[in-house]
């Protein structure tokens, strides 16, 4: 059917009109949206940047033994093998965000959570962890044993 | 006396039409039959609820949801203050009995097929209840910010961080940020005690009110018999007062378990400290973690975690859709692939939670 043109403009100025309530509404929506949702996403906090944390002396840590240390504010497992070597991973599971420890009895870091094991290098060798734990690197000056990011 | 409360009652009935609705209780009737006990426990699911409610406020009046004084303030409220210890005792046993009630009321109207058409929308009311329970469980675990609780929330929160795109936003939201802290044990009591709690209520609200429009659902077999082959009772007052009879029952179960086995709070949290042997979520939790313990790390080309979601998920969202794709138990058929295919579960479920428990 042939509309009249004077029909036909009303009609298309209807239209318009209802483009600009709808395109209002959702900028409306938006802007009431936004705010919300940037509010429920918690701000990145300031992080005092560590680069190197003391873990003790030497002779504190005793072989075949593990401890944890707090690495700004990540735990870092600090190891030393039956053979007296020091070494560092991060201690957060890389499974599901557990703190790891070492176990005497199998030799090896352990996670109670989930029964991951990963052996002294860090590297995952049973159950569940999908990769290795990342190394940090060790350092001993003077008999104290310092621990710093791997880069 | 006698006359007060008619007036009373004329006052009111003259402006909430109060007749209407004690002619609706009066024909509202109960199926009975050897499956009706079922019946019972989406009330004393209610119970519990309700417990929850006044013994949460309770508890709020002492509580303190922060990483320094949370841990503490339950200590207090277990030392110090009188029947301090009951109540936080009850509440945690409580929690506990709510989420068994809940799961015996949704397998029984599971396998009676009391979701059929009309009844979707309470099934799915329900279910949006029962995941809620679930978040109530899981939140409320973290609240006394002890070890176990604080690793419980560490693995279930890096569980949400593992959905592919979502997640990650997902873990921070739930976390207030990267990592389990005081700001994830602030979100998670705002969350229990006041975001959970009020959705939960609106949809108890739309449960009991399809319950009361469209009365009791009748398994397929009684459904199946003539009309004066159907035994029932009225609703007012022979169910009602078995339901509250069942009601102090489980009060007085509830007191027993508070007194003789009150709740343990543990070690307070240390961030810096490694997992403790023995760590495990709160049992209803037990049979996904169990699963999760077995899936290894990857299997073909994706993570066995995201696998393991992934599956956990589209069950879940099957479940919660049952009364649509079930169409035999819709027109009124019997469907026994399905009611196998439940046992199966409940048998897995029931498997792996005491897998979960004793390995």
């Amino acid at each position: 059917m042939e509309y009249p043109p004077q029909l036909k403009q009303q009609t298309s100025r209807r239209s318009f009109l209802g483009y600009i309530l709808a395109g209002g509404f959702v900028a409306w929506l938006a802007a009431i949206a936004y705010p919300l949702f940037s509010y429920l996403r918690p701000p990145k906090q300031a992080e005092v940047e560590v680069t190197s944390v003391k873990v003790g002396t030497l002779s504190s840590l005793p072989k075949e033994s593990g401890v944890i240390v707090r690495f700004g504010n990540k735990p870092v497992i600090v190891v030393r093998t039956a053979a007296g070597e020091v070494r560092a991973f991060s201690a957060t599971c890389t499974h599901l965000d557990c703190t790891v420890q070492y176990r005497k009895d199998f030799g090896s870091i352990w996670c109670a959570c989930h029964n991951g094991r990963y052996d002294l290098n860090g590297r995952n060798i049973a159950g569940p962890p999908p990769r290795p734990l990342d190394p940090y690197r060790v350092s001993i000056q003077g008999g104290d044993v310092f621990v710093s990011k791997n880069v | 006396m006698q006359r007060a409360w008619q007036r009373l009652y004329a006052w009111l009935d003259e402006r909430l039409q109060l007749a209407n609705l004690v002619e609706f209780m009066g024909k509202k009737y109960v199926p009975v039959h050897r499956h009706s006990i079922w019946y019972y426990f989406g009330g004393v699911s209610l119970f519990l609820f309700l417990i929850q409610v006044v013994t949460g406020i309770l508890l709020l009046l002492y509580y303190k949801g922060s990483e320094q004084l949370a841990f503490e303030s339950i200590q207090f409220i277990s030392s110090k203050v009188s029947f301090g210890w009951l109540i936080r005792s009850i509440h945690s046993w409580s929690a506990n009995l709510f989420i068994l009630a809940v799961l015996v009321h949704m397998f029984s109207v599971f396998f009676e097929r009391s979701y059929r058409a009309p009844r979707e929308l309470t099934w799915m009311t329900g279910m949006v209840m029962f995941f809620l329970a679930l978040g109530f469980g899981f939140s409320g675990y973290l609240l006394p910010w002890n070890e176990l609780a604080f690793f419980a929330t560490k693995v279930g929160t890096d569980i949400a961080g593992v959905i592919p795109v979502v997640g990650k936003p997902l873990m921070i939201f739930l976390r207030g940020g990267e990592d389990v802290t005081g700001a994830t044990l602030s979100r998670f009591f705002g969350f229990h005690v006041a975001v959970l709690p009020g959705i939960f209520t609106v949809a108890l609200g739309i449960h009991l009110l399809l319950v009361q429009r469209q009365g009791m659902s009748e398994p397929l077999h009684v459904a199946a018999l003539p009309a004066n082959g159907r035994k029932t009772m009225p609703f007012f007052p022979n169910f009602l007062l078995r339901d509250l009879l069942l009601w102090l029952i489980v009060l007085n179960l509830l007191a027993i378990l508070a007194v003789f086995f009150p709740w343990e709070l543990g070690k307070k949290a240390d961030l810096f400290a490694s997992a403790p042997s023995g760590i495990r979520p709160e049992w209803y939790f037990l049979f996904m973690f169990q699963t999760l313990k077995f899936i290894p790390a990857r299997i073909g080309f994706i993570d066995g975690e995201v696998l393991g979601v992934f599956v956990f998920s589209l069950a879940g969202l099957l479940w919660l859709l049952i009364p649509f794709w079930d169409r035999r138990s819709a027109r009124g058929e019997r469907n026994r692939a399905l009611s196998y295919a439940g046992l199966c579960a409940v048998m897995y479920i029931i498997a792996f939670t005491i897998l979960g428990w004793v390995l």
